[in-house]
């Protein structure tokens, strides 16, 4: 049987982690490699690198990112952020990322997946969706450009063209839980499990190691990511992961 | 010297640092000639069985391939390049495969037996079944979670060629073996201890440096 899967989140910008990462004995806590290292000796199963640079320059420093995490660590990892062409997706596998991550780029060029999996397979192309509650429609709508941007679609219809596109993964957060620590978005994610035949990687609300446990059984989400819980040492994936199996889900 | 095969269907940068970090002196080659006097080989390989197969033929490996594994050569296949061993794959319409091991490929159903359906790919870490942990390739290798990836699997009758299974709805091959040619499911690169443990016992136990 599968485990769940943990995956920590790490933003870097021009080459170094950013939002202040509070790990002790690291001599350099902007490292996204040293820091790779302290989650992988933690438990984490996987790891998304989301690279928030604005800079050309720091596109390319991203790509000697990839290099070193790919060099010193035996965990899957995947890439996200500013992947545009399939020549970035190309790139960025090529250099050792097993899967990119595609989020607005996928939502304005759809094709953009198709061309992705046909080339590398379904399984190294992950699509990110950031969705908001509409208060007023009653459905969860999709936003692009780092929640900035509203688009017309709705999220289980974007799940469901994303997979039949070719997506191999979805990265589902939720906007109205992202930062709030106050647990997952259930429903959000019950609806878009119940219409896709791909993992799910719920995101955005994790505070606690009972958020974990509440996502694995009752949405039965395939994998959980987190950020600040880890990075601010609020709770450690080996904590969370002990949790977990003490209460019978089955983690690595 | 292991000598990794390079088709251009493979993440060999990966399986290059990993030997690296191991300590292992290698060499990747796109010709057989450019690498034919390695001790041992890796076959990588991500991407369609089909596209694989005539990226093999096209960079003249096949007969290259079969010849070493006849020589008794160690040979290590990954994912893919596990896949491409077998006698055929369903994938992309009936392809013919290299026909080292006894079995076929085919898609996982995504239905099991009750007609609940269940999600493909098989994507994830999963644990290990050991059925002969006497192989040297498994030396020190427990029942431990590894990384799979991959919505085909072997089918097989042939028991004696697996060493190690893992449960995703049905008994999926994860190790197989016969003689001096080893495979792996999943990718040793990516499955933490227990997959660089196995590419060492490959290097270091299977092919004598």
């Amino acid at each position: 049987m599968l485990s769940k899967r943990i995956i920590p989140c790490l933003d870097v910008k021009d080459g170094r982690v950013v939002k202040g990462i509070q790990f002790v004995d690291i001599r350099d806590a902007g490292d996204p490699v040293e820091l790779a290292k302290v989650y992988d000796q933690q438990g984490a199963d996987e790891l998304v690198f989301l690279d928030i640079s604005a800079s050309h320059e720091g596109k390319k420093t991203m790509i000697d990112v990839v290099r070193s995490v790919a060099s010193e660590l035996a965990i899957p990892f995947t890439v996200g952020g500013g992947i545009r062409t399939l020549e970035d997706i190309k790139e960025t596998l090529r250099n050792g990322a097993d899967k990119v991550s595609l989020n607005s780029s996928a939502v304005q060029r759809p094709e953009l997946i198709t061309e992705g999996a046909d080339y590398f397979g379904s399984q190294c192309i992950v699509v990110a969706i950031d969705a908001r509650y509409d208060e007023d429609l009653k459905l969860w709508r999709v936003y692009t450009h780092g929640g900035r941007t509203p688009t017309d679609w709705e999220v289980t219809d974007w799940a469901q063209e994303a997979v039949r596109l070719g997506a191999g993964e979805i990265l589902l957060t939720s906007m109205n839980k992202d930062g709030e620590k106050t647990g997952f978005d259930l429903p959000l994610l019950e609806a878009v499990q119940k219409v896709v035949s791909v993992p799910v990687i719920a995101s955005g609300g994790a505070g606690s190691s009972e958020h974990f446990y509440e996502v694995f059984t009752e949405v039965d989400a395939d994998a959980a990511l987190a950020a600040s819980i880890f990075h601010y040492k609020e709770t450690s994936v080996m904590n969370v992961k002990s949790y977990l199996k003490e209460r019978g889900v089955t983690v690595r | 010297m292991i000598g990794i095969i390079d088709y251009g269907m493979g993440n060999l940068f990966s399986v290059s640092k990993a030997l690296e970090r191991l300590d292992v002196p290698y060499k990747v080659g796109d010709r057989p000639e450019k690498i034919s006097e390695c001790d041992g080989y890796i076959l990588p390989g991500v991407g369609a069985f089909p596209d694989a197969m005539k990226a093999l033929g096209d960079h003249g490996f096949i007969p290259f391939i079969k010849e070493k594994v006849n020589e008794g050569v160690p040979i290590y296949g990954i994912c893919l390049g596990m896949q491409l061993l077998f006698e055929s794959s369903e994938e992309g319409g009936q392809t013919e495969g290299l026909g080292l091991f006894p079995g076929t490929i085919v898609k996982f159903p995504g239905v099991d037996e009750n007609g609940s359906s269940y999600k493909v790919p098989h994507m994830g870490w999963n644990r290990l079944n050991i059925h002969q942990p006497d192989k040297g390739l498994l030396n020190e290798v427990g029942e431990d979670f590894v990384y799979f990836v991959h919505s085909f699997v072997v089918q097989t009758d042939h028991r004696e060629i697996l060493y190690a299974t893992s449960d995703y709805h049905l008994e999926v091959p994860a190790i197989i073996g016969r003689g001096n040619l080893v495979a792996s499911q999943f990718h040793p690169e990516k499955s933490g201890e227990p997959g660089m443990r196995l590419l060492e016992n490959f290097c270091k136990v299977m092919v004598k440096q």
